[in-house]
This record gives C-alpha cells, sequence and structure tokens, in this order.
C-alpha cells in the first residue's frame, strides 16, 4: 500500500492552521498562527478580525506547513479543509485557499467536520479502539458521541444551552480573570482550599444531554451576593466550586454513555479536553469501570490542522471528495462517512 | 504573457484570461451570487474554455478592495494562494480604479462609487489621460456621500458616475451636480477583469505573503476599542 500524505487546513475560528499528515497518523508538520494575542484586548474572537487575521496569515501557514514536512504539492495526495461548524467569515479563507491550491495542484479536496477533527485527533496519539463514545468539549462544543466504527457518528448527547467552554469563558469574566479564561479557571480550582456549592444540572433521567446556563447564572448571582454584602469574593473557591460542578456531570454522563453503549475506549477532544481537572477526573472514573481513556496532548487538543487533515485521511480512504463550489458551513451536522 | 483577473470585491463576479493584450476568456455576472462557494468553480470553468492549465499563466490580478469586506477577502485569499503555490507575480488594484476603468471618455472627473449605507460610500477620484492611462485624483476612501458631492459641486467640472453605488444614489447626485454630473450605461457599472489586468500591467508587483485587503476602514471592534481607550486617557 503506497503512503497517504494530505494537507490539512483549519480556520473555523481564531487559529490559522496548516499540516501534514502521512497515512492519517503520522504528523509530518503542525503549523499553528494563533490570533490570541491580537484578540486579547477585545476581551473574546472578534469574528471581523478573525477573517482579517486569516487572511494575512494563510498562505505563510500553509507554507511553513508544506517545508516543514519537506513535501512538495506533487507529493500530497489531497487537500483536507475544515467545511464548518465555526465563523463563517473565517471558514471561507480556510476553504478558498484550500480550493485555490487543490486546483493549482491538481488534487482532490476533502471538506472536514471540525469535530470530526477533533475526534480523529486520537488518530495522532495512540490510536482509536472501535466501538468508541467521543466526549467532544470545547468553546463551541459539549457532546457525546457514538462512534460504532471509523467514520461514523451518532449523536447521543449535546448541549441544551451553553457550550462549557462558553461557560468557563462566561463565569472567567465575572471573576476579573484574562481572556480566555478556561485554563486560569482550572489553575484557580487546583490552588483552592474549599469550593462553593453550586447545582449539578442532571436533566431527567437517562439524558445524555447537558446544559449550563444555570450554573452559570449560580455563579454569577453568588458573586453578586458577595460583592453586595461589600466582601471579597474568593476567586479561587468559586472557580473550584464552578468546574467541580461541570466536571461531575460531564464524567457521570460519559461513563454512564460508555458503560451503555459497551465501549473499549472514550476519548474527549476539544479545547476543554486540555482541562487537568477534567482529565483527571475522567481518567478516573473509567479506569474503574476498566474502559481505556485517551486524550490527545495539549497542542492536539485545542483547534490544529493536523485532527483536520487525519479525518481527512479516513474520508479520502472512504472515496469522500468535495469539488470548487465547496462553502464554508458555519451550522454544519456532524454526518457519517462510512456506510457499512 | 497570460494573466489571470479576479474581482468578487462586490456582489458581482468577473474573472478572465488575458494572453498578450488579447481577451481569451471572461466571465461576467451581476446576480445570484456567492462568492466563497461560485468564484472558483468560475476559475475552474474559465481555464478549461480558454484550455489552458493553471501553471501556463504568467501572472494574477485581483482587485483588492474597497468592498464587500467578505467579497474583498475571496479574492484576494485565491488570488494569494495561487500566486504563491504557482509562484507566479501578484497584482492588487483598487476595486474603485476597476471601476473607473470602463470610462474611457479624456479630462471629466470619473468618480466609481460603492455604496457604504448610511448615506456612506467608497470613493476614488480619476481622469484618463491622453494616453490612456487612468490617473488618480482622490485616493480611495470611505466617506459621507454629502462630503463628495459637495467637493464635486466646488471644483465644478464635468463627473461621470459609475458603479452600482451610482446607480443606488442616482437620485443624491442629479440632485446635487444637475448637468455638471453623467450616468455611466449601466453595462459599465459591472467590474471587468480584463480592464483589471490591463490596470496591473502598470502596477508594481506585491508581495504575496503579506498581500491583504484595502478595506479602507478598521473594524467596528478597533474603533470601539481605540475610542474606549482614548477616553480611558483623557480621564
Ligand atoms: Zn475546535
Amino acid at each position: 500500500m503506497n503512503d497517504i500524505h494530505i494537507l490539512g487546513i483549519e480556520t473555523s475560528c481564531d487559529e490559522t492552521a496548516a499540516s501534514v499528515v502521512k497515512n492519517g497518523r503520522e504528523i509530518l508538520s503542525n503549523v499553528v498562527a494563533s490570533q490570541i494575542e491580537s484578540q486579547k484586548k477585545f476581551g473574546g474572537v472578534v469574528p471581523e478580525v478573525a477573517s482579517r487575521l486569516h487572511v494575512e496569515q494563510i498562505t505563510l501557514v500553509i507554507e511553513e506547513a508544506m517545508e516543514q514536512a519537506g513535501l512538495q504539492p506533487e507529493d500530497l495526495d489531497a487537500v483536507a479543509v475544515t467545511e464548518g461548524p465555526g465563523l463563517v467569515g473565517a471558514l471561507l479563507i480556510g476553504v478558498n485557499a484550500a480550493k485555490a491550491f487543490a486546483f493549482a495542484n491538481g488534487l482532490p479536496l476533502i471538506g472536514v467536520h471540525h469535530i470530526a477533527g477533533h475526534v480523529y485527533a486520537n488518530r495522532l496519539d495512540g490510536g482509536m479502539e472501535f466501538p468508541l463514545v467521543a466526549l467532544i468539549i470545547s468553546g463551541g462544543h459539549t457532546e457525546l458521541v457514538y462512534m460504532e466504527r471509523d467514520g461514523s457518528f451518532e449523536l447521543i448527547g449535546e448541549t441544551r444551552d451553553d457550550a462549557a467552554g462558553e461557560a468557563y469563558d462566561k463565569v472567567a469574566r465575572v471573576l476579573g480573570l484574562p481572556y480566555p479564561g478556561g485554563p486560569h479557571i482550572d489553575r484557580l480550582a487546583h490552588e483552592a482550599d474549599d469550593a462553593v456549592e453550586f447545582p449539578r444540572a442532571r436533566l431527567e433521567e437517562g439524558s445524555y444531554d447537558f446544559s449550563f446556563s444555570g450554573l452559570k447564572s449560580a455563579v454569577i448571582n453568588h458573586v453578586h451576593n458577595v460583592r453586595q454584602k461589600g466582601q471579597e469574593v474568593d476567586t479561587a473557591s468559586v472557580a473550584a466550586g464552578f468546574q467541580e460542578s461541570v466536571i461531575d456531570v460531564v464524567v457521570e454522563k460519559t461513563v454512564r454513555a460508555a458503560k451503555e453503549k459497551g465501549v473499549r475506549q472514550v476519548i474527549a477532544a476539544g479545547g476543554v479536553s486540555a482541562n487537568k481537572g477534567l482529565r483527571a477526573a475522567l481518567g478516573k472514573a473509567l479506569e474503574k469501570e476498566g474502559i481505556r481513556f485517551s486524550v490527545p496532548p495539549l497542542n492536539l487538543c485545542t483547534d490544529n490542522a493536523a485532527m483536520i487533515a487525519a479525518a481527512g485521511t479516513s474520508m479520502y480512504e472512504a472515496d469522500i471528495r468535495s469539488d470548487m463550489a465547496l462553502n464554508g458551513r458555519p451550522g454544519m451536522e456532524l454526518l457519517s462517512w462510512s456506510m457499512k | 504573457m497570460i494573466w489571470l483577473g479576479l474581482d468578487t470585491a462586490n456582489a458581482p463576479l468577473s474573472v478572465a484570461l488575458v494572453r498578450d493584450g488579447e481577451l481569451l476568456v471572461e466571465l461576467n455576472s451581476a446576480m445570484g451570487l456567492n462568492h466563497s462557494a461560485g468564484a472558483m468553480p468560475a476559475v475552474e470553468q474559465l481555464f478549461k474554455r480558454a484550455g489552458i492549465q493553471p501553471a501556463d499563466i504568467d501572472a494574477i490580478a485581483v482587485s483588492e478592495g474597497p468592498g464587500s469586506y467578505t467579497g474583498v477577502r475571496i479574492g484576494v485569499t485565491i488570488a494569494k494562494t495561487l500566486a504563491w503555490t504557482l509562484d507566479k507575480p501578484l497584482v492588487g488594484v483598487s476595486s474603485l480604479r476597476v471601476l473607473a476603468s470602463n470610462i474611457f471618455t479624456y479630462g471629466v472627473t470619473i468618480s466609481p462609487l460603492i455604496d457604504a449605507r448610511r448615506g456612506n460610500v467608497y470613493a476614488g477620484l480619476y481622469r484618463r489621460q491622453e494616453d490612456g492611462t487612468l490617473e488618480c485624483l482622490m485616493e480611495d476612501r470611505h466617506m459621507a456621500l454629502s462630503d463628495l458631492l459637495g467637493r464635486l459641486k466646488k471644483e465644478g467640472n464635468p463627473v461621470v458616475f459609475v458603479g452600482e453605488g451610482a446607480r443606488k444614489n442616482e437620485e443624491a447626485l442629479k440632485e446635487a451636480l444637475g448637468e455638471l454630473g453623467r450616468r455611466a450605461h449601466f453595462t459599465q457599472d459591472l467590474p471587468r477583469a480584463a480592464l483589471l489586468i490591463t490596470e496591473a500591467q502598470h502596477a508594481e508587483h506585491d508581495a504575496v505573503h503579506a498581500f491583504a485587503p484595502e478595506y479602507r476602514r478598521i473594524t467596528e471592534a478597533e474603533a470601539n476599542w481605540r475610542k474606549a481607550n482614548g477616553e480611558a486617557r483623557e480621564k
């Protein structure tokens, strides 16, 4: 069998990224130009700013990825690009760069779902064993997906309001922590001596769905009440209480889903899966059940293009192709590409 | 020498291939377009009809704005990616200059207009020289239409208004300038990639990686940030 080399491109939010992956498993290059420094002063990702920065970085990032991989365009088998979901103005920079690159070099083009990318990041580190349950947890997502086999996705739970990462960012803002807030809350939670007790939103019996808006409101109310009394907010114990509530619910639902589906492996994906508290708690709970738990290293948890190339490789092998009419799809649904 | 030209700066689309001053193929449309989905299929179609390969071209010209932020970005992203991966020179041309280049009358002031809503326009002023080149009289900018019309009235020279922004503001133009102002023919309101290429041939090459649109406006977030921080300093 010949080796498959795929160039991945990802611009769905505030990272301009390109990567070359061999056989869907081996990273030859993984270049990420982050906009965090430029977006910091606005306290979050401003879509128009993100789009402008993507245009400025896109060819440099692709060139860097190709150079680090030591490959020429003719050595590639296809170009895979994030098609959605994400910020529409940001997505279409990657999509159009990918189309132009594929057209100029006579390469097949593959549009990839961003979340499929996060899931397939695990292929780049330790591998995927089916059937599995994937917990996708990030600034835009909190989802439980069951994968019976390579390329098949069944959504079994999702958030009904805020994504977990969104709740992290909002709570961080209320606590006066810098953007992005997730890592600060994680760190403070570890430093805390005690934790404020916040509610757990388990929803109805047996549900795998999530809800974080009630928790977020509880935290905001708590902070306001303390401040109204003229007292100092104990930031660390609020952070710890918030994080405990999130982790409790996420771990309980993930483990229950894994047991019910009888999977061999649980994988975590998305920016929030970098959270140390969450990793530790999930790892411990799954170990007790004898289920393998995998979470990729930090640089593969946050947005990157290697994961897009990895998912793109599985799609390439399943003969999935896009044409020059490929467009950015901000609300794209995660669909299976394996029909077996 | 074969040029590829691409204008997606506003609602219309125009793509062209020109070889040594001879137009090979040009595709133009004003309606029903989504540039993100449609620009590359148009480019693909262009090469198919001309019977040439991407690597056969020698240079790329693109409309660099101002205009629709998204539209400009799509054209610029495609153009710079092609220029980089094919290793060909890239030339950005003002989207207002491209509109102005539709007018071949000597001597008159050419006022290409792109509507920017709430009484604002993107505008520049140009004049066709006797040697055929287009001279820029006023650099492209985002401005109130009333300010532009005031300036043109004061100057008192005959003006030709061109572009979709001229069509949208027809009444205001007539009212302000009367006999002094004329409207271009409606077919001239669309950008022509072949003329974009003509303009690009007179311009210097741009650095490909650093190439970015000429938005002629900072983002709203940046404007708000500057306002907030300016005020904070004054306190
Ligand atoms: Zn992501």
